[in-house]
């Protein structure tokens, strides 16, 4: 589509959209949402730039390479936090007794290892949006 | 004839359904069967065991974090199966097009 | 707040019946979307502020840009 209204539009509103969704996945653990709400917000971000400028600038921001390894560090990166459980001491993902700083509830830096896992979570939904809907527009 | 008997099954059905929903216990309310100790247990140890305000976020990604697990693995294997039917056709056609030129 | 709820409902009920009735196919996608849309407020009356959230994104959003990116590899008009 070539219009500049949509265009500018979309310039504009992006990175709030996005804001938004990393705003939902760092408060995961103080504030409704999370990995799979604020993962979907992300993505959708992205899809609104995919419709307005374009498949082709849009795989040169997010390229199908650079999706692929973020959906596999995301799963990865949650096994990992899993297995520092059993490393320290206790069982797969467990929270307290591996010894994650807990902080003061409230607080963005608290909770352990829920944030962590949160980040994942979203990093893998927002990459499973984008390839879903690039890889089902693209044109053969 | 089957258009009478399948107004008959459905009325029935009708019935039932609307019977159970009389029967079901309001919204949050004390009488609720999934109102237990499992819930007791949440609303009370969160804040100590987890630190985190929200508990819902709580349950998901730490008392049940395996079973998040689990839900991240569906989503890797959906894309994994979309990529590797959708792709697979692209690749073909780019292959066949190489071949053509060359003969 | 009943009363909202009643209406709300009511509105879930057609807006199901007229997805499975329309024959054009894209504007089955955006009753589809309404009725998501409708669902996450009945969510958010229900207490459930998170399931409203994703309900609203991955409902009401992507999944009816999906639908309409797979019909426009297809066909627009049921058979």
């Amino acid at each position: 589509m070539d219009d500049l209204i949509v265009k500018t539009i979309t310039r504009l509103i992006v990175p709030f959209i996005q804001l938004y969704g990393i705003f939902i996945i760092l408060h995961g653990h103080i504030s409704p949402g999370g990995g799979f709400s604020g993962g979907a917000i992300l993505g959708s971000s992205i899809i609104l730039f995919t419709l307005s400028y374009g498949l082709e600038r849009a795989s040169k921001k997010v390229p199908h390479k650079i999706s692929a390894i973020l959906e596999s560090a995301g799963i990865l990166w949650y096994i990992f936090i899993g297995l520092i459980g059993i490393a320290l001491g206790g069982t797969f993902l467990a929270n307290q007794d591996s010894g994650f700083f807990m902080g003061e509830a409230g607080r963005i830096l608290s909770a352990g290892m829920i944030p962590l896992l949160t980040v994942a979570i979203g990093i893998k939904v927002a990459s499973t949006m984008v390839t879903l809907f690039h890889t089902i527009i693209e044109e053969d | 004839m089957k258009k009478l008997m399948l107004m008959v099954v459905l009325a029935g059905l009708f019935v039932v359904l609307v019977s159970s929903i009389l029967k079901m216990p309001a919204l949050g309310s004390i009488d609720n069967p999934s109102y237990n100790e499992v819930t007791h247990y949440y609303l009370e140890n969160t804040l100590d065991d987890t630190k985190a305000v929200n508990v819902i976020a709580a349950v998901i990604t730490d008392y049940r974090a395996f079973d998040t697990l689990g839900e991240t693995t569906v989503l890797f294997t959906s894309i994994a199966a979309v990529i590797s039917v959708l792709q697979i056709s692209h690749h073909k056609k780019e292959k066949n097009k190489g071949e053509k030129q060359h003969g | 707040m009943v009363y909202l709820n009643v209406v709300l409902v009511l509105f879930l009920i057609v807006c199901a019946i007229a997805v499975e009735r329309t024959k054009d196919l894209l504007g089955a996608v955006i009753i589809f979307a309404a009725y998501s849309l409708v669902m996450a407020v009945l969510w958010l009356l229900m207490k459930a502020p998170d399931i409203a959230l994703t309900e609203a994104a991955i409902g009401a959003g992507v999944t009816s840009i999906l639908f309409i990116a797979v019909i426009s590899r297809t066909r627009r008009m049921e058979k």
